[in-house]
């Protein structure tokens, strides 16, 4: 029967959101779960997590693991992972998971199956592939096997009580690659939108806002109460910060609620967002490729539009 | 300094939605989409020559820059564009995308590398076929070597270190790694200010993007040595860890509508999508 250690994602000393999906695939592959929770601020954490029925609560928390490092964290992932014997390691596709989860593969001579919508079965999983033109069923030929979860793809587990017994694991030593890393620093983009892959409505802007992103998009979300996001063109073009892009390469989200304003509509793009439960498009060219998968379309100009909109909304509410 | 780049090719990425899956499900077939090198491999190209080169004389390289893929014979032309862009060697190491894995390619990588002794390993954060990012965080851990993935800027220093800047979910991560190490690109490494060695001003500006191949160099790159590697040199066991099969479509989206202004727009989000 599978036995499943769950990677917990940290910010700041809290538990990240991403460990729910999380815990939402080990539930679907079935047997046990324990959850790892590891970082600066663990121990605190960990409390966070005493509800969600883990059969465990593992805790490493050292001041050499206060800055996220896969070749720090790798090394105890792949030793709590033998030494307890479990037979899936499970974490979400954030930077965080996509960064590490390989590198505890390797450590454990298992395979690794990245960025999973579906699981299939406690060795099979679905994933997208070609921008998520197609989806292959993924089959694990190892005894062990790590796999990383698409937040978007699993609902957030919610807690259903009980208190999880939580215990120190040992620490183990990293090798030469965590010697010569060095955590510098971290830019983060604050905001006091929700996260882009965790909110309800969701406001992306393109290459057509130009300097006028922020001035336009933002009372739009702000009515809304959206997180704004952005093509990879408004990104590069530094309209808007690069961690705000939605796509196959950025960020996927699947909202229920999706505007995408002056935004052309790009395979890589539609990788990101296609799982959006509502599109919305609005577009000046009426045969953007963004309008065959919107389902309501507004061919006009978004400068006069989006206003519009902002001020519509207000009165219907 | 000498940096394997990993290149590998892949369907027309502009064109994905025209892949098909057979009744037999037991592929994804890219006929009629023409073969490209993968996005994140051109941009690791771009990435490795600017780090052997100082960027205000290009012509002059300082460093060797070696490419290598994992293919059938017909992937040498891939190799040779990138021998024309700049690299300086190429190796090929025979095998089919169907004799592969990620796991494999990283392992096989990881005997290359021991035989090269390359100073950085430079590739793709992900190939945009199989969509798995993976192979450079297996290379690095496989080598015991720091990984830098998702990098959006690369600055060599010069006591063998690189600063590079990770593009991670809620912003920039500045990591320093000590060579040798393993650096997988991200999209913005190839704009203007992304990528210097120590032979570069600070106030040199690429162009935006990856050079291209002139004429000559296109003519020269015929005569760039191109060896050719069997797989099982590189690794013993070639078994997979992962297989695919039972390959599906997406699912479809229902056509939808345009509607006529915003007030339309707001009466069907507010009535008939209920989401306002
Ligand atoms: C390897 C790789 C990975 C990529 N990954 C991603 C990714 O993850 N996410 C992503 O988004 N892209 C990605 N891209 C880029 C993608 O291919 C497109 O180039 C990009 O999405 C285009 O952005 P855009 O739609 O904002 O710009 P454009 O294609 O320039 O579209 C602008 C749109 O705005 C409309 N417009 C202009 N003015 C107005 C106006 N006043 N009112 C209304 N409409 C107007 C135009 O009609 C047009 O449709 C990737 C590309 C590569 C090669
Ligand atoms: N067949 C291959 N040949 C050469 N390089 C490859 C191959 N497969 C993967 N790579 C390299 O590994 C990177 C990550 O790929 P992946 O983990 O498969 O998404 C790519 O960007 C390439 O640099």
């Amino acid at each position: 029967m599978a036995s499943v250690l769950v990677v917990a994602e940290l910010g700041e000393g809290k538990v990240k959101k991403t460990t729910h999906s999380a815990i939402t695939a080990a539930q679907k592959i079935g047997g046990s779960f324990s959850i790892l929770v590891i970082g600066g601020g663990a121990a605190g954490a960990a409390a966070e997590l005493a509800g969600f029925g883990a059969a465990k609560l593992l805790v490493a928390d050292d001041a050499s693991l206060a800055s996220f490092l896969a070749e720090t964290y790798a090394p105890t992932i792949a030793e709590v992972a033998k030494s307890g014997g479990f037979t899936h390691v499970v974490a979400t596709a954030s930077s965080y998971g996509k960064d590490l989860m390989p590198r505890v593969a390797a450590r454990l001579g298992a395979a690794y199956v990245g960025d999973i919508t579906e699981v299939v079965s406690d060795s099979s999983y679905r994933r997208p592939m070609f921008a998520g033109n197609a989806f292959g069923v993924a089959k694990v030929e190892t005894p062990v096997q790590v796999v990383s979860a698409r937040q978007s793809a699993f609902t957030p587990a919610e807690p259903s009580g009980g208190q999880s017994p939580s215990e120190t694991v040992k620490l183990a030593a990293g090798g030469q690659a965590a010697s010569r890393v060095e955590f510098v620093g971290v830019e983060t983009t604050k905001s006091a939108r929700p996260e882009l892959t965790e909110a309800r409505t969701v406001v992306s802007g393109g290459r057509a806002l130009k300097e006028r992103f922020e001035e336009v998009l933002a009372p739009l979300a702000d009515v809304l109460g959206a997180a704004v996001g952005a093509s990879r063109a408004a990104c590069d073009a530094g309209y808007a910060p690069s961690d705000l892009q939605v796509g196959q390469t950025g960020k996927i989200v699947a909202p229920q609620l999706y505007f995408a304003i002056g935004i052309s509509g790009a395979i890589q793009h539609l990788a990101g967002m296609k799982g959006s439960k509502v599109i919305v498009a609005i577009n000046k060219d009426g045969d953007a490729p963004i309008f065959q998968v919107a389902d309501y379309g507004l061919v006009a100009d978004l400068f006069t539009a989006v206003p519009e909109l902002v001020t519509a909304i207000k009165a219907a509410k | 300094m000498k940096i394997l780049v990993a290149l590998k090719r892949v369907a027309d990425p502009d064109n994905a939605n025209k892949v098909k899956i057979p009744a037999s499900a037991d592929k994804v077939d890219t006929t009629g989409l023409e073969w490209k090198p993968n996005p994140f491999d051109e941009y690791a190209l771009e990435a490795a020559l600017r780090l052997t080169e100082n960027g205000q004389q290009p012509k002059t390289r300082a460093g060797e820059v070696v490419v290598v893929t994992f293919g059938p014979k017909e992937t040498e032309t891939t190799l040779r564009a990138a021998l024309a862009t700049g690299a300086d060697r190429a190796i090929r190491v025979d095998a089919s995308d169907e004799q592969l894995d990620g796991d494999l390619v990283a392992r096989a990588l990881k005997a290359l590398v021991e035989k090269e002794k390359p100073d950085a390993v430079v590739m793709g954060k992900q190939t945009v076929d199989g969509d798995t990012n993976q192979v450079g965080q297996l290379l690095a851990e496989y080598l015991d070597w720091p990984q830098a993935t998702f990098a959006a800027t690369i600055e060599e220093e010069a006591n063998g270190a690189l600063l590079v800047g990770r593009e991670i979910d809620g912003g920039v991560a500045k990591v320093r790694v000590k060579l040798p190490a393993v650096v997988t690109v991200d999209l913005r490494i190839v704009s203007g200010a992304s990528v210097y060695s120590t032979k570069t001003a600070r106030s040199f500006k690429y162009n935006d993007g990856v050079r291209f191949a002139a004429l000559p160099a296109i003519m020269a790159a015929k005569k760039k040595p191109l060896a050719e590697v069997k797989l099982a040199e590189l690794a013993a066991d070639t078994k997979l860890k992962v297989t695919y099969g039972s390959f599906t479509a997406p699912p479809a989206r229902k056509a939808g509508i345009k509607v006529k202004d915003v007030a339309e727009l707001v009466q069907k989000l507010t009535t008939e999508a209920k989401v306002l």
